[in-house]
């Protein structure tokens, strides 16, 4: 994917000095490995400063609510669906921006290289689908579908759904992808297992709140663990209420989650909050044929009644 | 200062003597990375991670500790009255505590031990602890403790400095608690090493690859960097999450908040961020500090400029690279600290120039 940079930056340019866009929002190279920083480019001789590769895994999304510029956007296939969560939620408006789609092969989970490099990772290079891990120890080859994010192995919505320019062809999309392996071995648990699990699972939550921070979704003006007049939720580490906010907060994700993978990606401790937002979006699914993000003129699966919904839960 | 030669094959026998006198905290496994944690019987302290995935702060600063209790039953004669909950002075040794992070206690003991507050749920366990220190000779790649007035064989807040040779340790002996806690552990060799810190001291100082010039930011107008046109750019990326403030070892706000079920209270201390919105939201509602952008000034200005001249310390950073690490978002102070640091003497600090 890192040929895509050079696309990315020649429309960039041509946005800025066009006066189209006041604001083009990508990637910009980070000072860590593995490790990207969302950015703003302004001027069309600054575009030099964009670039593309497995590591941004970061959704841009979450840069553009309730802006109010007119906004060049690159976009993945999951940002591209939340930039039309976004639309259909009024956060932004469809004219304001342009889309610059990027076909995605998928995002490098850092913590698995690290894991396999069994050393301190000093670089990381790709060429296609082989990912060379640099360590003092010297160098490792590796496939990439071994690397990547989890949400990426399972993606099945890699090509933007929405776009004004594509950087390159549409990639191929991962068919016959069982998604939910994980989520029904965990619904197979007893209830006291399946309790353990998530005890086990949210156990190491420091509250830093970098999940919800990192998710397009949570936009609410003041979140309901930060509310004070009312106080709903305590804001120690008692692990009720580590509990109450990862629960609730996958509940607020229903029906709008993208599996986007920003929430584990950003998580400092390594937690996988992603097992309760896919639990919903697979019952979603299940219930709805409901995928997040996939169409602006459909109202979301929470947000209208349908004749034909399903009514056997009525007793 | 004394120098003992601590054969490994005494470790694991002395450690057991210790025991008998302090509770054992070191690294430990803990998932995929390592926190300090209290030490089972029989178990070692983990000496092999590079750092602790989370600093050892919490140690003598829970990030949820309770203050006071109280009960709101009136049918109590105490009711509504608070009851200060007891300090831990039992004695505790730390294990393999990194020179940074123990020089980063030292900082954030500046904010609980003044002339006018002492702080006791502060002092009382941080003045219980005998703190052995493990020299860093391999350190990260995001390390600069160099340039933070610190460094992999610095001793301030340290009781014992303990540097790894193998199949031995050597250890200096800093603090008549260092000797007391060497003592209790039967660990008596002393060894006469003029030469020995002084280059490993040199050896693990050339590791460190990361470099931060810090010499300006004392003298630099406060105002003017305040106003400075690189922080929107900065704030860009974060999201303004506490990753940063959460890992970091000096970073030292808290929140005080009461905490009741039925008619049982209890006042609660609670680290808090200054990322966060509701850090400096007023009971009126108004935010003086409203904005993403101005939430992570003030985080970069306080470690590095407020505290610069409000203490004469240096900066409040000593170097252990743990945001710089875990920020998602890539947002590195080590690159702020660079355009703080130049601002006003170039023309040049916007960052996409």
């Amino acid at each position: 994917m890192v040929e895509y940079t050079e696309k990315i930056r020649e429309i960039a340019a041509q946005l800025l000095k066009q006066c189209q866009v006041d604001m083009v929002i990508g990637f910009r190279r980070g000072s860590q490995v593995m490790m990207n920083e969302p950015c703003m480019v302004k001027r069309a001789d600054a575009v030099d400063s964009l670039v593309w590769d497995s590591h941004c895994g970061i959704n841009l999304a979450n840069y553009i609510t309730g802006r109010t510029e007119k906004i060049g956007i690159v976009a993945k296939g999951c940002d591209s669906r939340n930039i039309v969560t976004h639309i259909v939620e009024n956060k932004i408006k469809r004219d304001q921006l342009v889309i610059i789609g990027v076909p995605c092969t998928g995002m490098i989970d850092k913590r698995k290289v690290a894991a396999m490099a069994g050393a301190e990772v000093l670089a990381v290079g790709e060429d296609g689908d082989k990912i060379t891990i640099q360590t003092p120890q010297g160098e490792m080859f590796v496939d990439k579908i071994d690397v990547m994010q989890q949400n990426c192995s399972l993606c099945v919505h890699r090509n933007p759904v929405i776009h004004d320019f594509m950087v390159a062809e549409p990639v191929a999309e991962q068919t016959d992808i069982d998604r939910y392996a994980d989520i029904r071995h965990i619904e197979e648990m007893s209830d006291s297992d399946r309790w353990n699990f998530f005890e086990d699972l949210l156990s190491p939550c420091i509250r830093c709140y970098a999940c919800r921070n990192a998710c397009p979704l949570c936009y609410c003006p003041t979140c309901f663990v930060d509310e004070a007049k009312p106080q709903w939720v305590d804001k120690g580490q008692d692990a009720i209420d580590i509990r109450s906010f990862h629960f609730l907060r996958a509940y607020h994700c229903a029906g709008r989650c993208t599996d986007c993978g920003a929430c584990e990606r950003a998580c400092p401790v390594g937690i996988n909050m992603r097992l309760l937002t896919r639990k919903l979006e697979k019952d979603c699914f299940a219930q709805w044929q409901w995928e997040a993000g996939m169409s602006e003129s459909t109202r979301p699966a929470l947000d209208v009644y349908r004749p034909d919904d399903p009514q056997d839960f009525i007793r | 200062m004394k120098t003992i030669k601590i054969d490994k094959t005494q470790w694991a026998a002395g450690l057991d003597r210790l025991r008998e006198s302090y509770r054992l905290i070191g690294p430990a496994p803990e998932k995929n990375y390592h926190v300090f944690k209290s030490l089972e019987t029989g178990q070692k302290p983990d000496l092999n991670c590079q750092n602790t995935r989370l600093s050892p702060k919490a140690l003598v600063f829970p990030q949820s500790e309770p203050m006071m209790t109280f009960t709101l039953d009136e049918k109590q004669p105490d009711h509504h009255i608070m009851k200060a909950v007891a300090t831990d002075d039992a004695p505790r040794a730390v294990l393999g505590i990194r020179p940074c992070d123990a020089k980063a206690l030292k900082l954030v003991h500046l904010n609980f031990d003044t002339p006018e507050y002492k702080d006791p749920y502060w002092l009382v366990p941080y003045l219980a602890t005998t703190f052995v220190g493990l020299a860093c000779d391999q350190p990260c790649s995001a390390c600069f403790c160099t340039s933070t007035d610190c460094g992999p064989y610095h001793e301030t807040g340290l009781d014992v400095l303990l540097s790894d040779g193998g199949d031995h340790f050597v250890a200096k002996v800093l603090t008549e608690k260092g000797e007391s806690l060497l003592t209790a552990g039967g660990w008596t060799q002393a060894i006469d090493a003029p030469d020995i810190w002084s280059i490993r001291r040199q050896a693990a100082e050339a590791a460190i690859v990361t470099h931060l010039e810090t010499d300006r930011l004392g003298q630099i107008d406060l105002l003017a960097l305040h106003g400075a046109d690189f922080w929107e750019d900065i704030a860009f990326a974060c999201i303004n999450c506490g990753a940063c403030t959460y890992v970091c070892p000096t970073c030292w706000c808290f929140d005080i908040q009461d905490q009741v079920h039925g008619t049982a209270g209890k006042r609660m201390r609670q680290w808090d961020s200054c990322m966060f919105p509701i850090f400096t939201v007023h009971t009126t509602g108004h935010n003086p500090r409203d904005s993403k952008t101005q939430r992570v000034r003030q985080r970069f200005m306080h470690k590095l400029k407020y505290f610069v001249e409000k203490y004469d310390q240096g900066i409040m950073c000593v170097g252990c690279g743990r945001c710089v690490r875990y920020c998602p978002v890539n947002i590195d102070i080590r690159k702020v600290c660079g355009l703080m640091n130049s601002f006003g003497s170039d023309q040049s600090c916007d960052m996409q120039a």
